[in-house]
């Protein structure tokens, strides 16, 4: 049998909820370690190697100090994983890029003298592909457990994994879920990506856009939702600032 | 003894952000000793400034993975004071049990998966596996139980959905809750299971202590987890919740991105320990039971049976779940709509106990709703001071020991206060003392 692939886990600027996902399997765990070694994992193991294959990254890029640590987990890795909003565009963490970084830090820390120290040396908010080529994409926030498994599953096993590029609510109706804005909120799933099983609406919350916006052409299956309730997709977008703050229509090669 | 030896702890393990630990040693005297916290800051107050009051419940929700449903309380809580909101009965015994679902979730988590390790010399969970199976898969039920139990009441334990201002955007029918109990009540078997088993690796609990303050929220009526006043063993209660500042002083230091505080003394602890400390009296007689197992009685100053005042709460969590729930199920369980907000201008506080302490969110509101100065107090900044006190103390106690022992024993004084560094970089606004 081929060697198992060597896997760890790494995290920067976030909350570590989609690593507690990943921790949250519970024993499914041990169905990956059938697949994969995992040789680090700060959040929730002491053991750590520097020789790994796969890197899953989790969290935004902030600082230069934070883009050097990146850099070389990349050259170490094989292949490189994005894993959740922080990482795959930047999420939550984006809001502040509507600032530059010296008004927010000002917001902040007031007039604290911080030169010259490297750790408070923030820059715009990046996702990671604008510091180094990322392999792979593992969508929301946080991700969903089922969507971690099965892409896992497909790259240890050298294959691609399949993400859907079709709207939320594709995945709302099979839900049977009364629309959101039938229910009067105003819900991005006509132009967010799907693959979380439309878990929002189905907890009667309107969808915030976590997954990332997918292609104009594809909100197609939509359309009579958009014209019921007069909405184009340019009205949507501009309702996308949460975690799609300043990012353009999205590429599906990302 | 002296001796010349470093103990750098790049990145500590098995907690939640980055934090490193730096000890120089010089001829036996220590040159440096900090606990610094390297976390990227993120600028959470920053963020919300302009945010509609819909939206700073999911947005602080982010804050942090492992506490995302205190935070998600804490935001309500602070959103529906500024708005005059008054919530319903039902609405505030879900909430009740949505706490007691996440307080489980990490205690369990963080006794399991984080700490127990280190007291079976392992250096994770996965290497239990094999010689201590049985005790790792009894973690696993309780982890996921209450993982289950967070999805039904939230619909998600990370990042929840079903908490909104004003109430739940759904609520659980009563069978599912009829069920949940069942699980409770096996659970409640499983924890009286698994004590005696940490109880014969706890003696590899240091035995270390330090006098300090301890902060948390107290009530009358309960062991005070959703409401309450804020309190201190040094200066007693606070009722005016909305002076928290002047408790919680906040200061910066510049090696750590995290913000420390001090209040009566040069620091003070917050979380289980310290809720112990303040209201043992009030937990259920289970949980008492668990506390006199691992001799553990207030007032209590070894920061390392934190995890053992996380062990008795677990139980007491399961079993204050179970009166909740006969509660909800006597009165009959309603689809209940969110209460409508009575204005939409004004200043809110809201202030809960969350798995690591007391947690406060503090939003001004203009009169179009949206959000115009946010401050969100952690517990793990309150935390930092009284860790970096403890390693004083701690290290000229141990520093004949040998350098591996010294490292593990202060990472695992860090571990013991389970501290949450995604959360405490959120970033502040600042003054400086």
């Amino acid at each position: 049998m081929k060697q198992k692939p060597r896997v760890a886990v790494f995290d920067f600027a976030d909350c570590e909820g989609c690593e507690l996902e990943i921790a949250d399997l519970e024993e499914e765990i041990l169905d990956l370690i059938e697949i994969a070694d995992i040789v680090s994992f700060r959040e929730v193991m002491k053991e750590h190697s520097d020789s790994y294959d796969i890197a899953i990254v989790e969290g935004s890029i902030m600082r230069p100090m934070d883009e050097k640590r990146l850099r070389s987990i990349r050259s170490r890795a094989k292949i490189l994983i994005a894993l959740g909003a922080c990482a795959t565009m930047g999420g939550v963490n984006k809001i502040r890029n509507q600032w530059m970084p010296d008004e927010v830090k000002n917001e902040v820390y007031g007039t604290a003298n911080l030169k010259g120290n490297e750790l408070f040396d923030v820059f715009q908010t990046k996702a990671l592909n604008e510091v180094v080529p990322v392999d792979y994409y593992i969508y929301g926030c946080p991700i969903d457990r089922d969507e971690f498994k099965s892409v896992i599953t497909a790259i240890a096993l050298g294959k691609k994994p399949d993400i859907p590029r079709y709207p939320v609510c594709v995945e709302c109706k099979k839900n049977e879920n009364i629309c959101q804005f039938e229910l009067g909120a105003f819900c991005l799933g006509p132009i967010t990506r799907a693959g979380c099983k439309a878990i929002c609406p189905t907890h009667n919350s309107p969808c915030e856009g976590c997954r990332g916006l997918i292609k104009k052409a594809d909100t197609e299956c939509v359309k009579e939702v958009l014209e019921r309730y007069k909405l184009s997709y340019e009205d949507i977008r501009r309702r996308c600032t949460m975690y799609n703050y300043g990012r353009k229509e999205c590429s599906y090669d990302e | 003894m002296s001796k010349d030896f470093s103990v750098h702890v790049e990145h500590v393990t098995r907690v939640e952000g980055h934090g490193n630990i730096i000890l120089d040693v010089k001829n036996g005297k220590i040159e440096k000793l900090q606990w610094n916290v390297v976390e990227a800051p993120r600028f959470f107050e920053a963020m919300l400034r302009g945010q509609h009051y819909n939206e700073l419940r999911p947005i602080t929700s982010r804050i942090c993975g492992i506490c995302s449903i205190g935070h998600s309380l804490a935001s309500l809580k602070a959103t529906e004071d500024a708005l005059g909101v008054k919530i319903t009965s039902q609405t505030a015994t879900l909430r009740r049990l949505a706490i007691h679902a996440e307080n489980m979730q990490s205690h369990i988590l963080h006794i399991g998966y984080l700490v127990v390790p280190d007291l079976f010399g392992a250096g994770s969970v996965f290497s239990l596996l094999g010689k201590h199976t049985d005790t790792v898969l009894k973690v696993v039920k309780l982890h996921r139980l209450a993982n289950e139990m967070s999805d039904l009441i939230c619909g998600r334990t990370i990042h929840p959905i079903r908490l909104v201002v004003g109430g739940f955007s759904l609520q659980p029918t009563e069978k599912q809750l009829i069920q949940l109990k069942k699980r409770l009540l096996e659970a409640q078997e499983l924890t009286m299971e698994l004590a005696p088993v940490i109880l014969s690796v706890a003696g590899n609990l240091p035995s270390f202590t330090r006098e300090t303050e301890y902060i948390g929220l107290t009530s009358d009526e309960e062991y005070s987890l959703y409401e309450g006043d804020i309190a201190s063993t040094d200066t007693g209660r606070h009722p005016n919740y909305r002076e928290y500042k002047e408790i919680m002083q906040e200061y910066i230091v510049p090696h750590s991105t995290a913000k420390y505080a001090k209040h009566a003394r040069e620091s003070y602890m917050v979380g289980a320990l310290a809720r112990f400390n303040l209201n043992s009296r009030q937990l259920h007689p289970v949980a008492q039971d668990i506390a006199s197992l691992f001799k553990l009685k207030a007032i209590n100053y070894n920061p390392f049976m934190n995890t053992i005042a996380q062990l008795a709460e677990f139980a007491h969590s399961i079993q204050d779940s179970i009166s909740l729930i006969d509660i909800l199920v006597d009165q009959g369980i309603k689809q209940e709509k969110p209460v409508k907000p009575a204005k939409k201008a004004g200043r809110g506080v809201g202030i809960v106990e969350v798995p690591r302490g007391i947690l406060v969110h503090d939003y001004t509101l203009n009169s179009q709703g949206y959000c115009t100065k946010a401050n969100c107090i952690i517990p793990t900044n309150q935390n930092h001071a009284n860790i970096q006190k403890d390693m004083e103390k701690l290290v000229p106690e141990i520093i004949n020991r040998p350098e591996k022992e010294i490292e593990l024993t202060l990472e695992m004084l860090v571990r013991a206060y389970d501290p949450c560094i995604s959360c405490s970089t959120h970033y502040l606004d600042v003054s400086f003392k």
